[in-house]
């Protein structure tokens, strides 16, 4: 096992380093000199070559890249070019709010996903199942930005039941709840028919087994068998799915923090790019890639302790 | 062929899936003839009309036909998502069949290739190289095919590794034929069905990539209409002209589901182990 979380975090260690030697190629592929895009084209070269030496751009590039890597590895990911705040400081203010997201989302597609599975695996081929079916392709199918639009439309617009936009006041946890309820719900649609569908396939699995055989035929009531003894086997894939599911939802983040206009992540990083802001599109994706691979390994960490055979992989 | 009507019309998800995408392709193609109006005609003294006789899903901000730019938008949809695909998986052919058939080193640095690609929340890293270079298709399809292809790349590699050990590949190597040759002649056709499922599953995941990053506006360039640019627009005009987001989304949710419903089923047919399991 230690030799596998060894190997685990090697690869994951190696995965990071590659994408930032990855991004900091591709943010040098700018088209144009990086001071010249970021100052405009009314800055004199005085004022350019005063930023690029305070940038470390007049470095050579293998310079710059270690520098990159080296800072960014102490926790500096570089000075914001408008108001001169650490990127850190400003990535770390809003990072909460894009976790607490992407967590209830999952929580949501948890809390409704595993009984929806269950139920529709309980009562196989009969019309429930059948409708839970379709209601869960059809969840899959929405995407997360789509249903975060027409959530909007219906539920703020039309019913006016929950606010159209911000995350809440900081201090009110209630009012911060009410801010997060409706794009929480957008981006975890799509996994509540998945988990419903690993949970329903699952189920199955496992009332097929031995023990569930002998609960039965020790005359347990069936609803006694199938919601205490299969669905606690059952749920072992669905806990390693919602693992990886935690990643992605970071990602879908982005845009249901763009339509919400809530303060996250992905929001950061899309207005810093509309001013051109490269440091913090740069620290950010970084920090990006770091929890989506670090929740990656966690995934992979929890399915290979619950499901041993993983490790000989 | 009976066999596969038969089955299609035991499964009705299925073949809602197949009557779906026929709906989509033939206004794909037919688009000039369905379209009611130049989908990039302006009528700004008819910005922002509801759905009404003379446009059936109304008009946006520039009095614009939503309908004729839902009916020229699916083929922007179909064109850009299939070349992406199309890109994903010559790539994932490519960088499948060589890391399999090498192993070793190469196959390492190409594992942990396909690792970082894959660890950049792709949604993101698309927003940044477009906000640098500007939205253009083909940046988009690049793009999109390059984030995507670690997943047929992995599929083709364990394939290759599989069938390389075959005594038809060894036999051709025995030969001397050349490796390029054994990777084309007969890798190659050995490896590509698994491709076409992921292929199949890709699609809807790509219309969506491709509509949100124009929702954004970094996708599809304008005047071109695209169902991300109406849903783009719709949201600008949400609280007083609802139905761009209405029709707009109505249609890219129908899509997607025709195709992961066809996707799904050919996963079934093709690959049985696969069948229900997620």
């Amino acid at each position: 096992m230690t030799a596998f979380i060894l190997r685990r975090l090697l690869v994951t260690l190696v995965t990071v380093l590659g994408a930032m030697v990855l991004l900091f190629t591709i943010l040098q592929l700018i088209p144009g000199d990086f001071a010249t895009v970021v100052l405009g084209p009314r800055a004199t070269p005085e004022i350019i070559e005063g930023f690029r030496v305070r940038m470390g751009l007049d470095q050579p590039i293998y310079v710059q890249l270690f520098n990159f890597i080296f800072n960014a590895a102490q926790g500096d990911l570089g000075t914001d070019v408008l108001s001169h705040l650490p990127v850190s400081f400003l990535v770390m203010q809003v990072l909460p709010h894009t976790i607490v997201l992407a967590l209830s989302a999952i929580f949501i597609a948890s809390f409704l996903g595993i009984p929806l599975g269950a139920y529709a695996a309980a009562y196989k081929g009969s019309w429930l199942d059948r409708i839970l079916g379709v209601i869960s392709i059809s969840a899959i199918t929405i995407p997360s930005f789509l249903a975060g639009l027409l959530g909007l439309l219906i539920f703020s617009v039309f019913l006016g039941w929950f606010p159209a936009m911000g995350a809440g006041e900081s201090g009110n946890l209630g009012d911060q709840i009410y801010h997060l309820i409706l794009p929480a719900l957008a981006l975890g649609l799509g996994w509540i028919g998945y988990i419903a569908r690993i949970m329903r396939a699952s189920m199955l699995d496992e009332m097929t087994e031995d023990y569930v055989r002998t609960a039965r035929s020790k005359g347990l009531k069936e609803s006694v068998v199938v919601f205490k003894h299969a669905l606690r086997g059952a749920l072992i894939p669905v806990i390693a799915v919602i693992g990886v599911g935690f990643g992605n939802l970071l990602g879908g983040a982005v845009l249901i923090e763009i339509i919400f206009h809530r303060p996250g992540l992905g929001y950061l990083i899309y207005t810093a790019i509309g001013t051109r802001n490269f440091p913090i599109v740069q620290g950010g994706l970084i920090i990006a890639v770091l929890l989506y691979s670090l929740a990656n390994l966690l995934a992979d960490l929890s399915y290979s302790f619950i499901d041993p055979r993983v490790r000989s992989d | 062929m009976r066999k596969v009507i038969n089955r299609l019309l035991a499964e009705p998800l299925a073949l809602a899936g197949v009557i779906i995408i026929t709906f989509i392709l033939l206004v794909a193609v037919f688009a000039p003839f369905i379209a009611t109006h130049d989908p990039q005609s302006t009528a700004p003294m008819d910005r922002l009309q509801g759905p009404s006789r003379e446009n059936l899903m109304g008009t946006d901000n520039l009095g614009r036909d939503t309908f004729s730019r839902v009916v020229f938008g699916t083929r922007i949809a179909l064109a850009v998502s299939l070349m992406a695909i199309l890109v994903a998986t010559i790539l994932g052919l490519a960088f499948g069949i060589i890391s399999g058939f090498t192993g070793g080193y190469l196959d390492g640095g190409f594992l942990i290739l396909f690792d970082i690609i894959k660890s950049f929340p792709a949604l993101l890293l698309a927003i940044t190289i477009i906000a640098i270079t500007g939205p253009s298709l083909t940046m988009l399809i690049i793009i999109m095919g390059v984030t995507r292809f670690p997943a047929y790349a992995r599929l083709v590699r364990a394939q290759t590794m599989r069938v390389k050990s075959h005594d038809y590949i060894m036999a051709a190597r025995a030969l001397g034929v050349s490796v390029p040759r054994i990777m084309l002649r007969h890798l190659l056709p050995n490896v590509v069905g698994p491709v076409f499922i992921q292929a199949a599953m890709d699609i809807p995941i790509v219309i969506t990539f491709e509509a949100g990053l124009s929702f954004l506006g970094l996708g599809v360039p304008p005047p071109t209409p695209s169902w991300g640019a109406i849903l783009r627009t719709g949201y600008s005009f949400i609280r007083i002209a609802p139905h761009m987001v209405i029709f707009g989304g109505a249609v890219l949710m129908l899509t997607t589901l025709g195709f992961t419903l066809m996707g799904e089923t050919l996963r079934d047919f093709l690959d049985p182990k696969l069948r229900k399991v997620v």
